[in-house]
């Protein structure tokens, strides 16, 4: 499935992490998924929300600079080999993964996985 | 629309304009040499007396004036009138060191009056504009300056002084500002200001008058933009009266010099030899009708070009292209010379903002150079690949540029302190 992740930019600071949480936390903004990659200066905080409109603005409204783009949500067994089957199929499938984190709001037995990849409709359709 | 706020002097033969500064210097020589004791001791301490001074053509042998001297001045001692005569005093915004205290009489406030009004004039301006005055007001000469000149074209002037952006774009919305004028470095901050809130359409803003600050051609451009305006460059400095010294027209390819009241050399800044017109060196001023605070060859430290040529706009005033840079913002990293706006110009050339911060310090007895630039939307992404790649570009273009490393900090929107008056873009850490 095809959701959009907003990602914000991020000072290496002290707090700086919670101040985004809070902005989101005031607006009554439910994060599914949050994943931070990080260089010594900087990071970049991305982050799946109940409500992508709403957390543009604010985020936008309280100074932040903010990217919104596609990513996949795949549902994955949650159990032993169900990580690495999927990724076989991935791999198989010459799919290159930009990068990937998992969500926080996995069901019934299913891990959910974000996905940034090369070729989003041939991973839809391979797994 | 008025093209000249006095029209007479400003397109005046080059010739006749040759023998109204003759006549003018020749009455100021002979009113510091009567009326400043501190002025014909330093004529008489270098070997010059009135006597030897028959014609403008005589001023290279006159001593240069430097703000060392005019600091040691410091209160009254280069006062040309008694207090009784003078109406008002500025003062540089000197950091270290005692500042200079420049006086003026009546007669000194309406030239300087006069010299902004052709500027704001030379920027498209006539009596029905509504002049929105942002430089800072009190001792600096920003907001008086542009505030006089305002009045005596006629214009309704809003004294806003720098600071509150939400009444400065109230009234600029309310009041249908026409015509801005502050240090670059606030109109960009206005602009983005205006452009967050999705005000551009509620601002009546046509023209701007941006100086007392170095700024790039591409800072230029960033703010046409931001504010939809066109922006016009001024330059002045306060032991010459305050802005207006030269001003922009149209043409915008250099700042005319008022010549009927400012006298203008380029000299080389080591051996202090006059040189001939078109080549780079130190601008030299000397004012042709101060009362109170005359100055007599005093050294700008701005690096230069004059050019005469003609104007489009009809003006006969020489033109002098925008200084490289004073020579006091100049710094010298690992024995390289490195000006602020080179640095600014390779941020936008590159699509980050102008506001930044250089730090510079020393390591083991090694300069280093940091840059401190915030991240802006168009710059980033979720791919932290991407943004570092874009990283090092800067680095590598600052590099080119500069001819040395610079260390660049990317660092969050809005975490660089905006300036009001004058932006402090140089920590420099170095115990020399
Ligand atoms: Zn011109």
């Amino acid at each position: 499935m095809t959701v959009k992740q907003i990602s914000v930019f991020l000072e290496n600071r002290y707090g700086q992490l919670h101040e985004i949480t809070n902005i989101l936390a005031q607006a009554g903004i439910n994060l599914t998924a949050l994943n931070i990659a990080e260089t010594k200066d900087y990071g970049i905080v991305r982050i799946l929300v109940d409500d992508v409109a709403k957390a543009t603005d604010v985020l936008i409204g309280a100074g932040c600079v903010v990217s919104v783009n596609p990513v996949q949500v795949i549902a994955v067994p949650n159990k032993s080999g169900g990580l690495n089957d999927t990724l076989e199929k991935i791999a198989d499938a010459n799919i290159d993964i930009e990068y990937m984190y998992s969500t926080v709001d996995g069901v019934n037995g299913e891990a959910k996985l974000v996905f940034k990849v090369d070729k989003p409709e041939l991973l839809e359709k391979t797994v | 629309m008025q093209n000249y706020f006095q029209k007479e002097i400003e397109t005046m033969p080059r010739e006749k304009l040759k023998s109204l500064q003759n006549e003018k210097f020749m009455k100021q020589i002979k009113h510091v040499w009567n009326d400043c004791p501190d002025y014909r001791r330093k004529m008489e301490a270098s070997g010059v007396s009135l006597e030897d001074i028959k014609s403008i053509d005589d001023i290279s042998k006159l001593p240069f004036l430097t703000k060392d001297d005019l600091r040691e001045a410091y209160p009254y001692a280069m006062l040309a009138k008694p207090l009784s005569e003078c109406v008002r005093i500025q003062s540089t915004s000197g950091t270290t060191g005692k500042r200079v205290i420049a006086y003026y009489t009546k007669h000194d406030i309406d030239l300087w009056d006069e010299c902004c009004a052709r500027a704001l004039v030379a920027a498209g301006a006539d009596k029905n504009d509504v002049v929105h005055v942002s430089y800072g007001f009190g001792l600096f000469t920003g907001g008086a300056g542009l505030n006089g000149g305002s009045h005596k074209l006629g214009c309704l002037t809003l004294p806003m002084s720098s600071g509150n952006t939400d009444r400065q774009l109230q009234f600029m919305t309310d009041l249908g500002s026409t015509i801005l004028c502050c240090t670059p470095s606030y109109a960009a901050y206005l602009g983005e200001s205006i452009n967050e809130r999705g005000l551009r359409d509620k601002i009546k803003l046509k023209a701007g008058i941006f100086g007392a600050e170095a700024w790039s051609e591409e800072m230029r451009k960033d703010i046409e933009k931001s504010l939809g305006i066109k922006a016009y460059d001024i330059y002045g400095l306060t032991e010459i009266s305050g802005p207006g010294v030269s001003f922009e027209c149209s043409e915008q390819t250099g700042m005319h010099i008022n010549e009927d009241h400012f006298y203008a050399e380029i000299v080389d800044p080591d051996t202090l030899e006059v040189l001939p017109e078109g080549e780079e060196g130190e601008l030299v001023f000397t004012s042709l009708d101060k009362e109170a605070f005359p100055v007599i060859r005093y050294r700008t430290k701005d690096i230069c070009v004059l050019k005469k040529c003609e104007c489009s706009c009809g003006r006969t005033f020489i033109k002098m292209v925008k200084p490289r840079g004073r020579s006091d913002d100049m710094l010298i990293i690992k024995g390289v010379n490195v000006f602020p706006s080179q640095i600014e110009a390779v941020l936008i050339e590159q699509g980050y903002q102008a506001n930044y911060q250089i730090i510079v310090d020393r390591v083991n007895n090694s300069d280093t150079l940091d840059v401190n630039v915030e991240m802006t939307p168009d710059k980033f992404t979720d791919n932290l690949g991407e943004v570092a790649e874009m990283e090092k570009k800067l680095v590598s273009a600052l590099k080119a540029m500069l001819g040395i490393y610079a260390k660049v900090h990317l660092v969050a929107p809005k975490s660089i302190v905006r300036s009001e008056g004058k932006a402090v873009r140089i920590i420099d850490n170095r115990k020399i």
